[in-house]
């Protein structure tokens, strides 16, 4: 366990850099996290490692009492009964509507058909976006590689996240609106946050410190 | 109480085969002899309690007209279940049991000497995400003190909880304890306008403190007013009602500081005073509080002062209360019991 007592919760996959650099902050040693990427539970410094997806899950039942995830997880899972503590910084994304480059089918599609097909990963996000800006949507949930949805005629544009585009751009896709910046966030179980609150808020300060600003 | 000498077998497919067409529907159980036997131990403990406190066991219907369940305001918790009566009728089952109670105190105690004190083991009906393990009918055991001052009935209630919970043998709870009308009345001294109020308190029901500091920073405020505001969720802990504080937010901590002093020391050790806590919904307009319990990951009870509900059903006094979620108290009761879980 670590000086703090508390189980962390950290993001394997594009997180996992950002969030051992903020562990290295709060001087939690991450040198076996860093050479072992099979291990998933790390007792001698309370930390386990996960899908960034399942951060939310672990934390609301308190099976770890803090983490970090991405805000598009956040957003996709409103109902967890957890609370955002700080906006980390690190992992700056954008969500956004993509379709194919030249003219936009998905404009086409709801002009003369009146509803638009997305395929995306983030069902809620999508739906409650499309449903603000007053606008008729199907969608289609998808797993993985979104990219491939409006090229093989399964949707009309998707809505995903980006870091640089390049993907986006090799698949021959553009982007078309912003949805929202998304960033790292740190988490906290509702009872942690008060039975641990002044080690919660050592170490949220320890981490959130020296955090690079949000790259949009 | 003898043992249960029929017991279940251990896998739904047993020598007989598979069940067939037992479904419940989810969220829901059946309670059998085992289970049924630690939980009325548990409810004899609380009822013991409650009973020495002088409040008196009720029961009420588990349908009721939708409208006086509404009655409670939008604010309420939703009801979730409506039942189809007689042709015309619109009946739906409890969310809690403090609605109930507050109509059996206005109808059949109109005139009677207050205060007022019920208490209840009742299960209640709530909406569920689905297969999220979320129970969709639970047990709840609690209190209703009704026409006592703030204050002191705060204090008596909460002094009632923590005993009846230590009678049940819990030992290691603490109870959050903060006050639905600080926020505001701190955001009404900012000068705050009505929409914005509520987009903050609507971030601060979810503690979302990055959405919370995203709302400060949109307001017009001196830096002084800024900073208060956005430190003041955070605050929480025994210091949180430390003497350091400024002028507007120290006198705005009077009623909890109240309900603390009031407290005998035992009780109030367990107390933790938490500045941000805002109920999401409901008809708290006071003193509110929860308890936790390190062995689970949620609240397992919660309560506070109610201004308004009585009110509604015609006697204009205020009451204090709360609610143990059996189910929650009998999984700490089996964490604590375990002993460290060595996490």
């Amino acid at each position: 366990m670590n000086r703090f007592g508390l189980t962390i919760a950290v993001p394997r996959g594009a997180l996992l850099g950002g969030s051992l650099d903020a562990l290295d902050r709060a001087d939690i040693d991450t040198a076996e996290i860093r050479s072992n990427d099979r291990k998933l539970l790390f007792a001698d410094v309370g930390v386990v490692t996960m899908r960034p997806s399942d951060v939310p899950t672990y934390v609301e039942a308190g099976a770890a009492d803090i983490g970090i995830t991405g805000k598009d997880v956040l957003m996709e899972n409103p109902e967890r009964q957890i609370f955002e503590l700080a906006d980390l910084g690190f992992g700056g994304c954008q969500m956004v509507v993509a379709s194919e480059d030249g003219p936009d089918k998905a404009a086409d599609a709801l002009a003369r058909l009146g509803v638009i097909r997305i395929a995306t990963k983030y069902p809620r996000i999508a739906a409650d976006y499309f449903e603000q800006s007053g606008r008729q949507a199907e969608f289609v949930t998808v797993n993985g590689s979104v990219e491939l949805a409006p090229l093989t005629g399964l949707a009309d544009a998707i809505v995903d996240l980006t870091a640089t585009g390049t993907t986006l751009r090799e698949n021959g896709l553009v982007v078309r609106e912003q949805i929202a910046p998304v960033t790292a966030r740190l988490v906290a179980n509702r009872v942690a946050h008060r039975l641990k609150a002044d080690a919660i808020e050592e170490f949220a300060s320890l981490i959130s410190a020296r955090a690079e600003p949000a790259s949009a | 109480m003898q043992p249960p000498t029929n017991k279940p077998t251990r896998e739904a497919q047993s020598s007989a085969g598979p069940a067939k067409n037992a479904r419940i529907p989810s969220g829901t159980r059946d309670v059998l002899p085992e289970e049924r036997a630690e939980l009325r131990r548990i409810e004899a403990a609380l009822l013991g309690v409650f009973g020495g406190a002088n409040y008196g066991e009720v029961s009420t219907p588990t349908v009721e007209y939708q409208e006086t369940l509404q009655r409670a305001g939008a604010a309420a918790t939703p009801v979730s279940y409506r039942v189809l009566g007689e042709p015309g009728e619109e009946l739906a089952l409890r969310s809690d049991m403090t609605v109930p109670i507050a109509r059996v105190a206005a109808s059949r105690y109109r005139g009677a000497e207050l205060p007022l004190r019920f208490c209840y083991v009742a299960p209640a009906y709530r909406a569920v995400t689905p297969n999220r393990g979320q129970p969709r009918e639970f047990l709840q055991a609690g209190v209703e003190l009704i026409g006592a001052d703030p204050a002191a009935g705060s204090a008596e209630v909460l002094t009632v909880l923590c005993r009846s919970l230590e009678a049940a043998g819990l030992s290691r709870f603490l109870i959050g304890i903060g006050d639905a009308a600080l926020y505001p009345s701190l955001l009404s001294s900012c000068g705050v306008d009505q929409t914005a109020s509520e987009a903050l308190l609507r971030e601060l029901g979810d503690r979302d403190f990055v959405g919370i500091d995203r709302e400060i920073e949109a307001l017009a405020l001196s830096t002084e007013q800024a900073a208060m505001l956005s430190r003041v969720p955070r605050m929480r802990g025994a210091d949180a009602l430390g003497d350091q504080l400024d002028g507007a937010l120290n006198g705005s901590l009077g009623p909890i500081r109240d309900v603390v002093d009031a407290l005998e020391p035992d009780v109030a050790e367990r107390m933790i005073p938490d500045l941000g806590r805002f109920p999401r919904m409901g008809y708290y307009s006071g003193v509110v509080f929860e308890v936790y319990d390190p062995e689970i990951g949620q609240p397992l009870a919660s309560g506070g002062f109610y201004g308004d509900l009585l009110g509604r059903f015609g006697l204009p006094v205020g009451g204090v209360g709360f609610a143990i979620d059996l189910d929650l108290l009998h999984a700490a009761l089996a964490g604590e019991e375990r002993g460290e879980t060595g996490r």
